[in-house]
């Protein structure tokens, strides 16, 4: 079965990201396929590689990051949600006259058209949030 | 993109005081162009989102509610609003924004695009959905 | 068709455990996550409600998110099923969409 998920909240702030997190392993190590995973609102600050969280605390974004490589997971982060909250990648940054970039490379930025496509295309559309 | 589905984005929440509202109604827009077959839900404190007269200038936020009157525009014609739910808030139908939209299936004749529905008829039309949108 | 609904909030502080239980319908599964496992603890002011939905719905609660909050499952109300992640991914399954009461 091919599951989209859709996470509209930050890490830290809420559980949505772990429930999300725990329900894509899972689904995953059953053999179901997880064709996106999309940041929308608060969401995207799900994405920053910057973020420090205490060194005995899990890491939500490296975690996001090392289940993405494993099991090559299409992240994408919403264009229009990051540009409000300051979530940038190298064309972003370029685009709008940036001095930073702050997206971990596991990430992509995209436009809602990814989370449409997404729901067109899976069996089932998973949304974690507030 | 093969089968059509039928989309609904369900609206749970009151505008302005979060983001929800503005950023699922910006989903919505860019859903048109996919052309599933798509309709909104208002349930709860979804319906103030449809109230008339919204007014931002004593603020700095940006009064979206016109984006609600162009949704017609954009072939999404199906605003399920719930009965309970204006009633528990005090609210009535004409308290609600007029919105329209032109059915190309009749003539472009032009027709009221919030139809009020009962809480037992909206459980009904979320079970007939394919995918539901929360935010 | 059958809808999973899903409800993350407290009973105590959100109306999504009664707004689920008002917007679905018979034959349904509701799972119960996150600070929503608070309404399948016995003795509490909703597990009348509760109760009453489980006549015709069949309700679910997430184990970790239970354990998480140093809940018991022995103060589960009897005939909610404590379910893992594994289990979370099989309801989605087995119904045909997904509803979460956020």
């Amino acid at each position: 079965m091919k599951f989209a998920i859709q996470i509209n909240e930050g890490p830290y702030q809420h559980q949505a990201t772990d429930t999300a997190y725990h329900f894509t392993k899972s689904a995953l190590e059953k053999g179901h396929e997880v064709s996106r995973v999309f940041f929308y609102h608060d969401g995207v600050y799900n994405s920053s590689r910057i973020t420090t969280p205490p060194q005995d605390d899990r890491h939500i974004v490296n975690r996001w990051a090392e289940l993405a490589e494993a099991h090559s997971l299409d992240m994408v982060v919403c264009v229009a949600a990051a540009q409000r909250r300051g979530v940038v990648d190298d064309g972003e940054a370029e685009r709008n006259g940036k001095d930073a970039t702050n997206i971990h490379p596991a990430f992509r930025i995209s436009g809602l058209g990814q989370l449409i496509e997404a729901a067109v295309e899976a069996d089932r559309l998973m949304v974690f949030g507030d | 993109m093969s089968k059509i589905k039928k989309f609904m984005y369900v609206n749970r929440r009151a505008p302005y005081g979060t983001v929800y509202a503005l950023e699922s109604l910006e989903v919505v827009l860019i859903g048109a162009a996919f052309d599933q077959d798509v309709s909104l839900a208002f349930i709860g404190d979804g319906v103030y989102q449809l109230k008339s007269d919204q007014d931002s200038s004593d603020s700095d936020q940006k009064n979206f509610s016109p984006i609600y009157q162009a949704l017609g525009d954009y072939d999404v014609s199906k605003l399920y609003v719930e009965k309970e739910s204006l009633e528990e808030r005090g609210l009535t139908l004409e308290e609600l924004m007029p919105l329209t939209y032109e059915d190309e299936d009749d003539d472009w004749a032009e027709k009221d695009s919030i139809r009020v529905v009962s809480r037992d008829e909206m459980a009904e039309l979320m079970d007939q959905q394919d995918v539901l949108f929360n935010f | 068709m059958s809808i999973l609904h899903t409800v993350n909030k407290s009973p105590f502080e959100k109306n999504s455990l009664d707004e689920c239980l008002t917007h679905s319908t018979d034959g349904c599964a509701i799972l119960l996550l996150e600070d929503g496992v608070y309404a399948a603890m016995q003795g509490t002011n909703v597990e009348s409600a509760v109760k009453d939905a489980m006549a015709s719905k069949k309700v679910y609660a997430l184990g970790p998110d239970i354990k998480l909050r140093g809940l018991s499952t022995d103060r589960i109300i009897d005939g909610i099923e404590v379910v893992d992640f594994a289990g979370f991914v099989d309801l989605s399954e087995s119904n045909d969409k997904v509803q979460a009461w956020l």
